[in-house]
């Protein structure tokens, strides 16, 4: 028999192994997998290809769709356009449910039994930020090559690399947003509370935001201040440089430093009251 | 020689400034003993052994596990610690082996040996037959007893164990009993639990301690318990409409008599001896006894004398809460 547990790991130990745990449920369940992948499929096939913007401008003498959409959203094609603003709403939509696999966690006594090992309480955190940031990175890489199939037209700047730095954006507003939807319902015991925190939230996220439509075309001016505060649009915008516009290195760089402060603050900030909160 | 693993002193938390869960505890438990505590719910069961596994902080008072303080190394504590909590906290979408070597990952031990205890760890729990089938194929009772093998993994010193057969038929009550023991006796651990069962604490339990609002009323073996209450319990009834507790009170080896729902409840000692006695002196005065009952003194009669009331009343509730649990974990997939 050992004196004590000979194995004391470093702070860090454990963090693979409860991120797995979160992905296993993920790519071990094919239903969920094929699901999560069929999904933004849909939204772009559907929403993506109905919303023919093209069309609604009239064929005047003189006048050329691509043009007109070119000068006002920044590419000829609008299904390019929302395709990579379905890169932003997926990120929202996993992440959302970081928040509430913590709140299964405490309702089903896990939570407990992981702040009873000598896991670090920061870890347990950063691993639910940690698998919704991987699924969602990955589910970015889906939407990129639906989207190839379906038609995106690249930008003329486009390599490999860019895409290098889509999943490098991607990470920095996952683990910030899943860092908020944690620190949100870490106290909630019921699986209605953030249920209803997130439907409140999400949708005036997407909208106020460029993934659909541009900011500077918006009617109103809160709107535009919402928008232009809301890490989604950098987001959105950072894809949209890299995968189809002809590349502003300069607005590029503003968004990665945006959404990149945004992450580091709120992630910083949702883990210090997590932590706090676990070790009550 | 009796060497003290966990020393509890003035223990207390406060929930919510008001609302004291655990008051001011004091009690220690010896090496290689298991200790239980035993208490309705909303005793304060669950919150002192959250306070000594460190994942609730005490309000006042002070308690160490092998030395090391809960608060101050609450870390240390948790290296030398296995938990068995009260829920089946298993991955039910991972294999039995699997969620062993998940609770191997947190405590950090390197795979190869992880992998070596977890299969010697799934024998002792006779689940190795089934390492490789998800947890949401098993019953109860080896979700129970792959919380044990969880619980084990980082060879503790000290095992606590929450309620570790709520919700369980008898058989794998008695099953799980004996799992423990063998564990006690296999590894040498000192085992700190929690029950509402009385059976349970009767036939597993070293010493007993019996907690109510919070604060333990009485601490001992569950034989000096029972004995301390002055023995056997006679029940009896008689044919006649009258009051006859100061003649059997009279009785030698009596101690105390009550009248409850028209029979007698008479504490004696040596009850198999003392009984004739009374129905004789009841006879010489002209009155039949019609029933007549005798029972050795229970836990239950020990929580009854302490506590002024039944443990019975609580369990129903528990026992649907246990259910809940787990149709809620089914509900997850």
């Amino acid at each position: 028999m050992s004196n004590l547990n000979e194995h004391r790991a470093g702070r860090l130990h454990g963090i693979w192994a409860l991120t797995n745990r979160e992905l296993k449920k993920w790519y071990k369940a094919p239903v969920i997998f094929i699901l999560s992948i069929i999904q933004p499929i849909l939204w772009m096939g559907l929403l993506g290809k109905a919303l023919n913007i093209g069309a609604l401008i009239p064929s005047i003498p003189g006048v050329d769709p691509g043009a007109v959409l070119l000068k006002t959203l920044g590419t000829s094609d609008y299904f390019s356009f929302m395709s990579v603003g379905m890169i932003a709403f997926t990120a929202l939509f996993t992440t959302m449910f970081s928040g509430m696999s913590v709140v299964w966690d405490r309702r089903l006594g896990f939570l407990n039994k992981a702040l009873s090992t000598p896991v670090s309480r920061a870890v347990i955190i950063f691993s639910k930020v940690l698998s919704a940031t991987l699924r969602s990175m990955f589910q970015a890489g889906v939407i990129v090559l639906v989207a190839v199939a379906f038609g995106l037209q690249f930008g003329p700047h486009f390599t490999l690399l860019n895409l290098l730095g889509i999943f490098a954006i991607m990470f920095l507003v996952c683990v910030g947003l899943s860092s908020l939807f944690i620190a949100i319902t870490i106290r909630s015991t019921r699986i209605e509370t953030p249920m209803a925190v997130v439907n409140l939230i999400n949708l005036p996220l997407m909208f106020a935001s460029n993934a659909f439509f541009p900011i500077d075309k918006m009617p109103y001016d809160w709107l535009k201040a919402i928008a232009n505060v809301n890490p989604l649009s950098y987001t959105t915008d950072a894809v949209r440089q890299l995968l189809i516009f002809d590349t502003n290195w300069a607005q590029l760089g503003l968004d990665f430093a945006y959404v990149g402060i945004f992450a580091v603050i709120v992630a910083t900030i949702s883990i210090v009251i997590s932590w706090r909160f676990l070790s009550k | 020689m009796s060497e003290e693993v966990i020393k509890a002193e003035g223990l207390t938390r406060i929930f919510n400034k008001h609302l004291t869960a655990v008051d001011h505890i004091n009690f220690s438990v010896n090496k290689g003993e298991i200790f239980g505590f035993l208490g309705p719910n909303g005793a304060g069961k669950t919150t002192t052994i959250n306070m000594l596994i460190t994942i609730l902080k005490p309000t006042e008072g002070k308690a160490s596990v092998l030395g090391f303080d809960i608060a101050k190394q609450d870390w240390n504590v948790r290296n030398v610690i296995g938990v068995v909590p009260q829920e089946y906290t298993a991955d039910e979408d991972l294999t039995g082996l699997e969620n062993v070597l998940l609770c191997a990952d947190l405590y950090g031990i390197p795979r190869d040996v992880a992998k070596e205890r977890a299969m010697d760890l799934l024998k002792l729990v006779e689940l190795t037959d089934f390492k490789d089938k998800k947890v949401q194929t098993f019953s109860g009772g080896m979700r129970r007893r792959l919380e044990l093998a969880c619980g084990l993994i980082n060879r503790p010193k000290v095992l606590f164990l929450d309620e570790p057969t709520l919700g369980l038929d008898v058989q794998t009550r008695a099953a799980t009993w004996n799992y423990i023991r063998t564990l006690k006796k296999e590894f040498g651990m000192t085992l700190f639990m929690t029950t509402h069962y009385l059976e349970e604490a009767d036939a597993l339990c070293d010493r007993v301690a019996i907690i109510d609002h919070g604060k333990i009323v009485v601490v001992g073996t569950p034989e000096d318990l029972k004995h301390g209450l002055g023995g056997d319990v006679i029940t009896l009834a008689i044919k006649e409409d009258a009051d006859v507790i100061e003649l059997i009170r009279k009785v030698e080896h009596v101690k105390d008599v009550k009248k409850e729902d028209g029979s007698y409840r008479i504490k004696a000692e040596f009850g198999e001896v003392t009984a004739p006695f009374i129905i004789e002196s009841l006879r010489k005065k002209g009155y039949t006894v019609t029933k007549l009952s005798l029972t050795e003194p229970t836990l239950n009669e020990v929580y009854l004398e302490y506590t002024g009331k039944s443990m019975r009343d609580a369990e129903e509730s528990r026992e649907a809460f246990a259910a809940q649990r787990i149709t809620m974990g089914r509900a997850r997939r």
